[in-house]
């Protein structure tokens, strides 16, 4: 049953935008910020003047080395003299945005939102490594020296305990999105490579290893969301968004169950209440989960609840989730694939699922018709998920 | 979007290809570790583990807490615990903080303290080999501390050097 929610304005999606995605880009974050916000407004066929509200978002400031980057981007994503709003929640920041921009607009405050996700982790030096290093406690955890692949290797090494399972049933995660990722004009690292390429890759902290992770990279990009009325008459294909959710554990992580993500499932469930969805396996067509690490989009598939318990490694050998399988998850290539500017990648996300829903997407477009898609990010300190729930018109 | 469309932004291979600006920035901070947390680094200091319990969902927090987030009330007592676990997660680390390669590879767990209902501390493990952590023998072992001599303890999680396994009929 549909969650009982009075809403002012069903939203929709009308136009999208995305940069390149690549280790080191010229621009700064405001001409990247700039470069993808324009295209989302050409491809709506809309202008700056018809945009009533800009919402930002973007994830540590300590990347660029710039403190309130949101009001430092604010010019380039089209918000000088305009109702601004950052929103950060970490890696859940990218889908968290289009959630921000959804509320603007569902509470009747503003017919025609601009939302705009920018990262730039090359400025930090020697390596944005170093950045991460200031999200753990000062007091209790830093002094032991944590590496951020340490935590995620305790938590992929828990999952792959917990439900038996194998390196290279994880590893086909990696191949599979690095092969969609070949035909994403923004991709960084499309490659075709094999499940022995990702077990020899250089190992970091086992299990995880180098081809194990997204990379590091600058990038931009933007939806604009608009109300019902707006929608009706400037377009033929809206994507209307029919569910969001989020939520957020402590920061006390040792103590929680690493196997599965119950955030990620409290954050689905909110989304999916809200779109009247039981059955997410056989409603959602189509998914973008996050997958900063291969392990993550098995981690996440079950805790949005696309996949039973430990079944989502079974699923992926099976082939299920490629373009042309019955669930086909990050077609676009995620993060693995087309790389992880923060914020941008995560609402790469949300624009990979507006474009499968509009039959857009090329020789990315997945093989059976698609009504419903899913985006996902998550992040922090291993403990926020964030999730939209879209419809084709 | 299909696949052939054209999008923005300059790919740079090398800083020489165009302007930078270098800075680098010393902010320094002198945290407070708070009510819990200073209780918890004196009796580390003291070669203790202590953690405050919460007498509505009985868990006992270690790192402590002075409030419950789950059941959010205050929490009710310091209670020490043996410094004893067992394995929850471990892995073998190739490389430091700032990702240069160790000579020696490093192993890192997480402790589920016993007797605290799910509390679990973060630490070093030693006296196993990596091909236990990969073959997740280690997986389910009992655990304590090892303590740094008393003339060396400064108040600090490295108070406790790392945990190694207990061996046969070696108890508490």
């Amino acid at each position: 049953m549909k969650m009982n929610i009075n809403l002012k304005n069903r939203v929709a999606i009308v136009g999208a935008g995305l940069t390149l995605f690549r280790r080191r880009l010229k621009e700064t974050p405001k001409e990247l910020a700039w470069a993808a916000a324009k295209m989302a407004l050409e491809s709506a066929g809309l202008e700056l003047s018809d945009v009533d509200a800009v919402v930002i978002g973007t994830a540590p400031d300590a990347f660029d080395g710039i403190h309130m980057k949101g009001e430092y981007l604010a010019d380039g994503s089209g918000g000088t003299g305009k109702p601004v709003m950052r929103v950060y929640v970490g890696g859940g920041t990218g889908v968290f945005t289009p959630i921000a921009g959804w509320w603007h607009v569902a509470s009747g405050l503003f017919d025609v939102v601009l939302a705009v996700a920018e990262e730039k982790m090359s400025p930090a030096m020697p390596h944005p490594q170093s950045v991460f290093a200031h999200i753990w406690d000062p007091i209790i955890e830093r002094p032991i020296g944590p590496n951020l692949i340490w935590i995620f290797a305790l938590e992929m090494h828990r999952y792959m305990y917990k439900y038996n399972i194998k390196k290279e049933d994880i590893a086909r995660v990696s191949v599979k999105n690095k092969r969609n990722a070949l035909d994403h004009p923004a991709a960084q690292l499309g490659a075709k490579i094999t499940v022995e390429d990702v077990l020899n890759s250089e190992m970091l902290v086992y299990p995880v290893q180098r081809l194990d992770i997204s990379p590091v990279s600058d990038g931009a990009a933007a939806v604009v969301m608009v109300s019902e009325h707006i929608a009706r008459r400037i377009t033929d294909s809206p994507v209307w968004v029919e569910g969001v959710g989020w939520s957020l554990d402590t920061v006390h992580w040792t103590g929680r169950d690493l196997a599965y993500p119950k955030y990620v499932e409290c954050a689905a469930r909110m989304a999916y209440k809200m779109a009247g969805i039981t059955n997410p396996a056989r409603e959602i067509d189509v998914a973008e989960v996050y997958d900063p690490f291969d392990y993550k989009e098995l981690h996440h598939m079950e805790g949005l609840m696309l996949a039973r318990k430990g079944e989502a490694p079974i699923l992926t050998r099976e082939g299920i989730t490629e373009r042309d399988g019955d669930l086909p998850i990050n077609p676009s290539g995620g993060l693995l694939g087309v790389g992880n500017p923060i914020a941008a990648a995560g609402m790469m996300k949300v624009t990979e699922i507006y474009w499968q829903l509009r039959g857009e997407a090329g020789k990315r477009q997945v093989k059976k018709p698609v009504y419903t898609g899913l985006a996902q990010a998550w992040g922090d300190l291993m403990q926020v998920g964030t999730v939209i729930v879209l419809r084709a018109g | 979007m299909d696949e052939k469309v054209r999008l923005k932004g300059t790919p740079i291979k090398r800083f020489d290809e165009t302007i930078t600006v270098e800075r680098s920035s010393t902010a320094k901070y002198a945290w407070t570790a708070g009510q819990a947390i200073s209780r918890f680094l004196v009796e580390l200091k003291k070669g203790k583990l202590i953690g405050r319990r919460c007498n509505k969902c009985r868990r006992i927090l270690i790192p402590p807490r002075m409030y419950c987030e789950s059941c959010f009330r205050a929490t009710d007592e310091w209670i020490y615990v043996e410094p004893i676990g067992t394995v929850n997660t471990a892995v073998v680390s190739y490389i430091t903080t700032t990702r240069e390669k160790l000579e020696k590879p490093l192993i890192i767990a997480v402790i589920e303290i016993e007797g605290t209902g799910g509390s679990g501390l973060f630490h070093y493990l030693e006296g196993v080999n990596p091909e236990d952590v990969i073959n997740r023998k280690v997986f389910g072992m009992r655990v304590k501390a090892v303590w740094k001599p008393e003339a060396e303890r400064e108040g600090s999680i490295n108070d406790i050097k790392y945990f190694v396994p207990i061996t046969g009929g070696e108890e508490k």
